[in-house]
């Protein structure tokens, strides 16, 4: 039996891993949750495995629990899921993030200035 | 004859297709293209798979009173595994992950006119 355990061990392991790669590469989100639905799903046989190797009992509403509930996060991701652009998994360049940090702080001084303009007229009006 | 030993054997036997399921799948999930390819590739050890390493169980621990729940679990991943996959390949379809034109038989592409059309004629 030790040595189904540890063949099955090593082919359980070798299936996470490349779910994991499919997580990483994406390119969608809806890709990469159905890797980790995979991977619960490895985790389930897992369990099992481990308990039928000690006979042990006590880790079975384990099984029950993840089976129940692994499917939560895939339904509801999917359910938010939106047309992603061409280029959304790309990482930005240092400049291109730097460019855009300055952006946004010019449009939030913005925004600061023009609130403060709004209430010095409510001021005027009240006064 | 040994059944035991019988027993320890055939469960021994489905942990390792079991194990075999989730490394062809996750080769599948490396090698197919698209989402529909990696959902076709997810779906064998979610299914097959756990109900095996179950049935593994099952004749490791030849006590009727474990029995219950492991159909229970079996159940429960049968009844759910579906529901999430179709779900995410519907909001690929309509997110525009899945190419038609590599689909057969497209049922949802008629029904989506339909209620576009509805849509527009409610406006």
């Amino acid at each position: 039996m030790t040595w189904v355990v540890i063949a099955c061990a090593i082919m359980l392991g070798a299936g996470a891993i490349m779910a994991l790669i499919r997580v990483e590469q994406g390119p969608s989100v809806l890709d990469r949750m159905v890797g980790l639905d995979v991977i619960t799903s490895i985790l389930i046989i897992g369990v099992a495995l481990e308990a039928a190797w000690a006979r042990r009992t006590l880790t079975i509403p384990i099984l029950a629990a993840l089976a129940l509930v692994g499917f939560v996060g895939s339904l509801s991701i999917a359910r938010f899921a939106a047309v992603e652009p061409e280029d959304a998994g790309r990482i930005q360049t240092p400049e291109e993030a730097q460019a855009e940090a300055q952006a946004r702080a010019a449009a939030e001084e913005e925004a600061a200035r023009v609130e403060a303009e709004i209430a010095a007229r409510r001021d005027d009006e009240a006064g | 004859m040994d059944w035991d030993l019988i027993a320890d054997l055939a469960a021994g036997a489905c942990f390792l297709l079991a194990g075999f399921l989730t490394v062809a799948a996750g080769i599948g999930m490396k090698r197919f293209p698209g989402l529909l390819g990696s959902i076709h590739a997810a779906a064998k050890p979610q299914g097959l798979g756990v109900l095996l390493s179950l049935v593994g169980l099952a004749l490791r621990l030849r006590e009727i009173r474990y029995l219950a729940i492991l159909i229970l679990v079996g159940l429960f991943q049968l009844v759910t595994t579906p529901v999430s996959f179709h779900v995410v390949a519907r909001a690929g379809y309509r997110t525009g992950k899945v190419n038609p034109d590599a689909l057969v038989v497209d049922e949802l592409i008629a029904d989506l006119e339909a209620s576009a059309r509805e849509h527009n004629d409610s406006d």
